[in-house]
């Protein structure tokens, strides 16, 4: 599984990767940046976001000394020059009464609101001398990160550099891994992010789930409404009456858990009547004959019983996308971890795209571009011998090609192949992003260390031995962006604003750490400002400049076959894999095969999740701004099964799950948007922590009723909706 | 004189309340308050729906009862673009023209007097869009003089079908949603 | 099916939720019962004019329980007010369109007349008062010794209690906004409404302190000046009667206004029918048909009745009760009104 191991961008012939920018201004008016003398008057300052991780690129206003607002940055590609509502209320970020003010380090069993605050001294000293001890006792191995976001790259850096191999993210296993896997598998490529959908130029848009304008990455929004007033063919695939679907030509309320099946059955009908690109298939398709067999039964009647969708729409939405193409694109989703088989069903997205013949084209998935910019001479990283504990020798998941959270989780549990003894959880809220919050704890009870770097007493924290303040991205220097897209570019993110109190930058704690466990030498560097300063200027690329703008563009590219690209997929047959034999070989089916989801037990109700516009996860509900607009979730049920239940809309109400879990008091939001077998709650609330006045106790945790998860055999990506749950009224 | 208006386009809006929370930072609107807000309407019976988002706010109605309704003078229209506005300093609070807002579109600021949307007229008279309108990522909203027949907003208007809110209450509103 | 959600998170901005607590309410019910007293009290004082009046009671003592309730009202009415310290914005500036300036300009010449009304007899409550301050004798004596003069303010009473208690009306009336309050009878009611309240509380008053001697000196006559609108005598018997002959047939016509007050809601447009619901099936209902219509309207004409017709002893009971039924039916027009609101219009 060599070739797996690693995330590969398209070859494109006509990409020449050079450091050269073509560089944009910001009007003067707005360029009077990183200014520190008397705070009068208004100073701006260019920085991308981190409210989630699309990463787009702002301007933050300092109005007499106070942050006043944070707007769009006109020369990022991303923001377009304007922000999603989280951005725009990263102010309230700043101004969290509740954010993390000193080192703490716990004077009580885990769990227990205990603390002492200390210096970063302290805190480190602390850190570091059970850091020694436990490579001295198992090897630095057994000091495991879970981290999400990019200001992790130093602390990641240091733990390499002290011999640390185990890194993991909920972005993979339990966001988008599935996906990439599934393009992967079939088109030779993960997608990455942002996704390369063309869905400004496209003519049909197909949802499958993505709930876009709730979903509120940035750039996908904006095209998707320009979509909307070009009257393009729009079909969603959603249980629920998402935003989305409230602007689609066709909502296919779908049978949570059976998309395979319909997307089978559109397949069934492009090919059976012919409607696909003959010449693409021909051209790039390996094993297609086999491919068209193997779905000749998967017809739309078939498929009408499993999901509940009538036939006749089934094959005129088919007859709808095919018509369109190539500019026709089935948007290949994000955070695909529904059932746990999840990397086949996108591997039936790509293939049905594939039938479309977009890739590459005009309206369909375009081919990103990136820029180049050169690295910091950094030394090298000592050597492991041993595997990797999530996933040793890709033994337990053959196709993941990066760390499994949940693996990662197991191996602490069980010790194998090695005991884990040390947690460092960097800016992921653990017992909110993966399933069953009960197995984290389990885990952390066989640690000797927990360490957690967050910027609010998020519910991880609330287990942590040392919990270390980190500035938010308003106050900070972190790595630089260099991102792949329509065009590369780079953007900066540098300080806003000073830290309200003793907060660090994750940078910071990496050199403080650094040089307390000896490795002083790997951080050769005085400050972030100097690393970057000297990588921009080593690409030939002006610090001031990125300093002022923010973003610098990288070259123009083709990346599309209309504008002269082209494109080469690097699978194992170097061509689009409709029949896959690298999946037979390792004991998989060769071409999705669709698998009806468990009976629903009778009083019981399929939960499944998203997303709030207002909020991220969970790492907004503290947010004054924010949580202004949305302090608590609420649980959708549709409203004749409410009334026959006799909940009232607004009612509070407890789920409990099929193992007797039960969640916090949750309001009902009695609704027609929402199927009668299924209900819905957006992710990331019920929080655990009583230091977080805001988030404590509000909302449901659908993390706490996913107890029930199935893992992807493929690449261990964990389900979010396997969960069933009954409605209980209050007494 | 410019006679603004706002066209909203409730196609394109995805409620994502971006409308709101920029307008909160660009006018230091106090914590707890908001000077727009976003309506859902759906109608239809699972699964033959339809739903229309609007983000809404004071409507600097052509016939203010608000304005009328005031007995200091503090609730006035501005002649340079007919903003119907506030003037902090004189007014006592005594909510009658909360009371005579069809719209709800105007609250008690905690420092004792009447605030709701301005129109951003801080931005417009520097020719810069509303601080709503600037932001919104879908680029549903439009803003300009109703007046001039050339304006983005007199053309959407001529050419969408359009409605605006409460139209018996006969307040003559200026914000149009675009259907 | 309609599902209407609205994501704002502020109290104050959502049209059900009230703008106006229970300053507002009392101030209307003080407002109605001054006005009322006004009227009764105008009436009486152009009776002395002509010589006819010889209680006094109504002429002399009403304007200062008046005067007093007056305070109490505007008390209320600041008290309500988010920023009070700035209420003299209200006098830099005349708005003709708005119901609450023109008030507000009433309440201080009405503010004057009553003032003026209670002084013009004072001294005779308050015989300590002329003897420090001869002036106040004098001017008082200067109106009352002239019919005239005493007639003109009595018509001024007349006329601007008349315009202070259907005043309260047209500010509520003028709001397009809130479909209940948005009717014609409403200020020809609250007028009603306070007349008969105005007399209820001026029976109350002679019942309780008619018939005692005034206290004097700086602190008891200043204390008997407020709570006691007295008179050497009290009213006479035929006097009361008339009051209560009156109050029946006020208390009659209020009912008759209340039910032309419903059924316009019921047979107006969706919004009014909507708002009409608010106290006819909803949560103004048993305030609305219990305290106002039943308690405060229907009780007190049949105990009134029976008192004229001198079947039961004459009580304070029906005027407590009327005084009641107007205070409950300020509070139910209040709320219920803050809480209609436009409905919006049928599909699209
Ligand atoms: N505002 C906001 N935006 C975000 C984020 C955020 O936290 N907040 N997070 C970002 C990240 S990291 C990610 S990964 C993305 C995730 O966003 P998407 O990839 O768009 O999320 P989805 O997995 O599609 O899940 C949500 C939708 O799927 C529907 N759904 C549930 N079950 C099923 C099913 O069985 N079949 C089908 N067809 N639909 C189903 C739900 O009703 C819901 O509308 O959002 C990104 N954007
Ligand atoms: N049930 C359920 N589970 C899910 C999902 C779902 O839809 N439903 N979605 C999944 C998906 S798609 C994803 S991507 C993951 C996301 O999972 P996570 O990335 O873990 O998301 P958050 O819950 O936001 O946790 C982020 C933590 O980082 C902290 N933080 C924020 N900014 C900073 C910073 O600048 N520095 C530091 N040090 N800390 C910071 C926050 O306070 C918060 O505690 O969740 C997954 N889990
Ligand atoms: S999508 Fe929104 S939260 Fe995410 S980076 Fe962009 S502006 Fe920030
Ligand atoms: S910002 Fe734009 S898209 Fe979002 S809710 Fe407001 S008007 Fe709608
Ligand atoms: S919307 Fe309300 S506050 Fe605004 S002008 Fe119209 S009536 Fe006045
Ligand atoms: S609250 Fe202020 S603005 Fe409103 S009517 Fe009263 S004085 Fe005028
Ligand atoms: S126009 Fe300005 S004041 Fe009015 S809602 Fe928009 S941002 Fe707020
Ligand atoms: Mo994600």
């Amino acid at each position: 599984m060599e070739q797996l191991s690693r995330r590969r961008f398209l070859k494109i012939s006509a990409a020449t990767f050079t450091a050269a920018a073509a560089v944009t201004r910001l009007p003067d008016a707005v360029r009077v940046a990183g200014a520190a003398e008397a705070e009068k008057g208004v100073r701006t300052v260019p920085t991308f976001c981190e409210m989630c991780f699309w990463r787009c690129s702002g301007i933050a206003h300092v109005r007499d000394g106070k942050l006043w607002k944070f707007e769009g940055n006109p020369n990022d590609p991303q923001s377009r020059g304007r922000l999603c509502p989280r951005g725009t209320g990263a102010v309230g970020a700043y101004y969290d009464p509740d954010r993390l003010q000193k080192p703490l380090i716990r004077t009580s069993a885990r769990g227990k609101d205990a603390w002492k605050a200390v210096t970063w001294d302290e805190a480190l000293a602390y850190v570091a001398e059970r850091m020694q001890k436990i490579k001295a006792e198992h090897g630095a191995e057994s000091i495991a990160m879970f981290n999400h976001g990019i200001g992790v790259r130093m602390l990641q850096h240091v733990l390499k550099s002290y011999g640390c191999t185990n890194f993991a993210g909920p972005s993979f296993a339990q966001c988008r891994g599935p996906r990439d896997i599934g393009f992967l598998l079939t088109m030779g490529t993960g997608l990455g992010s942002p996704e390369p959908t063309d869905i400004a130029n496209t003519d049909c848009l197909v949802l499958i789930g993505s709930h876009l304008g709730e979903n509120m990455h940035n750039t996908q929004v904006q095209e998707f409404a320009q979509a909307v007033a070009r009257r393009i063919s729009i079909i969603v695939v959603d249980p629920r009456y998402s935003v989305a679907a409230s602007k689609a030509k066709h909502w296919l309320p779908i049978r949570p858990g059976t998309d395979l099946a319909l997307i089978l059955a559109w397949m069934n009908v492009i090919v059976a009547e012919g409607l696909y690109d003959r010449a693409f298939v021909e051209r790039h398709g390996h094993g297609f004959d086999r491919f068209a067999a193997e779905i000749a039964a998967s017809t739309p009647e078939w498929a009408a019983g499993e999901t509940g969708i009538d036939a006749g729409l089934i094959r005129t939405t088919a007859r709808e996308i095919a018509r369109h193409r190539p500019a026709s694109l089935v948007h290949p989703g994000r955070r695909v971890n529904w059932n746990g088989d999840d990397a086949q069903r996108s591997r039936a997205v790509a293939l049905l795209n594939a039938l479309l013949g977009n890739w590459g084209r005009k309206g369909g998935i375009y081919l990103q571009a990136g820029m180049r910019v050169a690295s910091y001479p950094l030394p090298k990283y000592p050597a492991s011998t041993r595997p990797l504990a999530d996933n040793p020798n890709q033994e337990r998941y053959p196709f993941a090609d990066e760390p499994v959270t949940t693996g990662l989780r197991d191996a602490t549990i069980s010790g194998k192949p090695y005991p884990i003894k040390a947690w460092w959880v960097y800016s992921t809220n653990l017992m909110q992003a993966l399933p069953n919050p009960a197995e984290t704890l389990k885990a952390i009870d066989q640690l000797d260390l927990l360490v957690v770097c967050d910027t609010v007493p998020s519910d991880i924290a609330g287990y942590a031995d040392v919990v270390l303040p980190e500035v938010t991205f308003l106050e900070r220097h972190d790595e630089l962006l260099v991102g792949w897209g329509r065009q590369g570019w780079t953007s900066l993110r540098q300080p806003v604003m000073p830290a309200p109190a003793d907060q660090k930058p994750g940078w910071w704690i990496a050199k403080e750490l650094a040089g307390k466990l000896g490795i002083a030498q790997c951080m050769p560097f005085k400050d972030m400002a100097e690393y970057l300063a000297t990588r921009v200027e080593k690409s030939g690329l002006s610090w001031e400049t990125l300093k002022n703008d923010g973003v610098i563009m990288g070259p123009k590219m083709p990346i599309t076959v209309e504008e002269g690209a082209e494109f080469a997929f690097d699978t194992p047959s170097g061509k689009v894999e409709f029949w896959s034999d690298q999946l037979v070989k390792a004991g998989f089916d060769p071409v999705p095969k669709y698998k009806a989801p468990a009976p629903l037990p009778e009083g019981f109700f399929r939960l499944v999740t998203g997303r709030s516009p207002v909020h991220t996860f969970s790492r907004t509900q503290s947010n004054p701004l924010l949580a202004g607009l949305m302090s608590d979730n609420e649980v959708w049920i549709n409203a004749a099964t409410a009334a026959k239940l006799g909940i009232a809309n607004g009612q509070f109400v407890t789920l409990r799950n099929q193992d007797g879990v039960a969640s916090n008091r949750v309001r009902v939001k009695a609704t027609q948007r929402i199927r009668p077998d299924t209900v819905y709650m957006v992710y990331g609330f019920g929080q655990t922590n009583p230091r977080n006045r805001r988030t404590f106790g509000k909302g449901a945790s659908a993390a706490q009723l996913n107890t029930r998860y199935a893992t992807d055999p493929l690449m261990g990506g964990t389900s979010l909706h396997g969960n069933y749950v009954a409605i209980e009224q209050e007494a | 004189m410019a006679r603004y208006g706002m066209v909203i386009d409730t196609r394109k809006c995805v409620g994502c309340m971006d409308c709101v929370v920029a307008c909160q930072t660009e006018n230091s609107v106090p914590q707890g308050y908001c000077r727009d807000w976003i309506t859902t309407e759906v109608r239809g019976e699972f699964p033959s729906l339809t739903m229309e988002i609007r983000s809404e706010r004071c409507n600097h109605c052509d016939n203010p009862p608000c304005v009328s309704c005031c007995p200091t003078g503090a609730s006035h229209v501005e002649p340079d673009g007919r903003f119907v506005h506030v003037t902090a300093s004189r007014c006592i609070g005594c909510k009658a023209c909360i009371a005579s807002c069809p719209y709800g579109a105007r609250f008690v600021h905690p420092d004792g007097y009447v605030d709701k949307c301005t129109f951003c007229a801080h931005r417009v008279r520097q020719g810069q869009d509303p601080a709503c309108v600037s932001v919104c990522p879908t680029r549903c909203m439009y803003f300009g003089d109703l007046d001039d027949p050339q304006s983005k907003v007199s053309e959407l208007l001529r050419t969408r079908r359009w409605h605006v809110l409460l139209p018996d209450a006969g307040t003559k509103p200026r914000v149009y949603y675009l259907s | 099916m309609l599902e209407i959600t609205t994501t704002r998170h502020n109290p104050l901005i959502d049209p059900q939720l009230h703008v106006w607590g229970w300053e507002i309410p009392l101030y209307l019910f003080v407002g109605g019962v001054v006005a009322g007293m006004m009227v009764i009290a105008g009436l009486a004082m152009l009776r002395t004019a002509k010589g006819e009046d010889t209680a006094r009671f109504f002429s002399v003592q009403t304007p200062l329980l008046a005067f007093v309730l007056l305070n109490v009202g505007m008390l209320a009415l600041l008290l309500d007010l988010a920023h009070p310290l700035y209420v003299w914005a209200v006098y830099l500036t005349f708005e003709p369109a708005s119901p609450m300036s023109w008030g507000s300009w009433v309440l201080l010449l009405v503010y004057a007349i009553l003032l003026v009304s209670a002084l013009v007899r004072l001294h005779e409550a308050w015989p300590w008062l002329g003897r420090t301050l001869p002036a106040v004798e004098r001017w008082s004596d200067a109106i009352t010794r002239s019919p005239a003069r005493l007639a003109l303010l009595g018509w001024m009473n007349v006329v601007f209690g008349v315009a202070v208690g259907i005043y309260t009306g047209i500010l509520l009336n003028t709001m397009v906004a809130r479909p209940l309050w948005n009717t014609s009878v409403l200020p020809v009611l609250f007028l009603v409404s306070g007349v008969s309240a105005g007399a209820a509380a001026m029976h109350l008053a002679s019942r309780f302190f008619g018939r005692r001697p005034a206290p004097q000196g700086l602190v008891a006559g200043f204390l008997s000046a407020l709570a006691q609108p007295l008179g050497p005598q009290p009213p006479e018997k035929s006097t009361v009667d008339t009051l209560i002959r009156a109050d029946v047939a006020l208390l009659a016509l209020e009912l008759v206004l209340l039910a032309l007050l419903v059924l316009g809601m019921l047979t107006s447009t969706a919004s009014h029918a909507a708002a009409a619901a608010l106290v006819l099936g909803g949560p103004y209902t048993l305030a609305f048909w219990g305290a106002i219509v039943v308690a405060g309207i229907l009780v007190p004409i049949l105990l009134q009745s029976l008192e004229l017709s001198r079947r039961i002893p004459h009580t304070v009971l029906p005027a407590l009760l009327v005084l009641a039924g107007g205070y409950v039916l300020r509070w139910v027009m209040v709320n219920a009104g803050q809480a209609s609101e436009i409905v919006q219009a049928a599909a699209r």
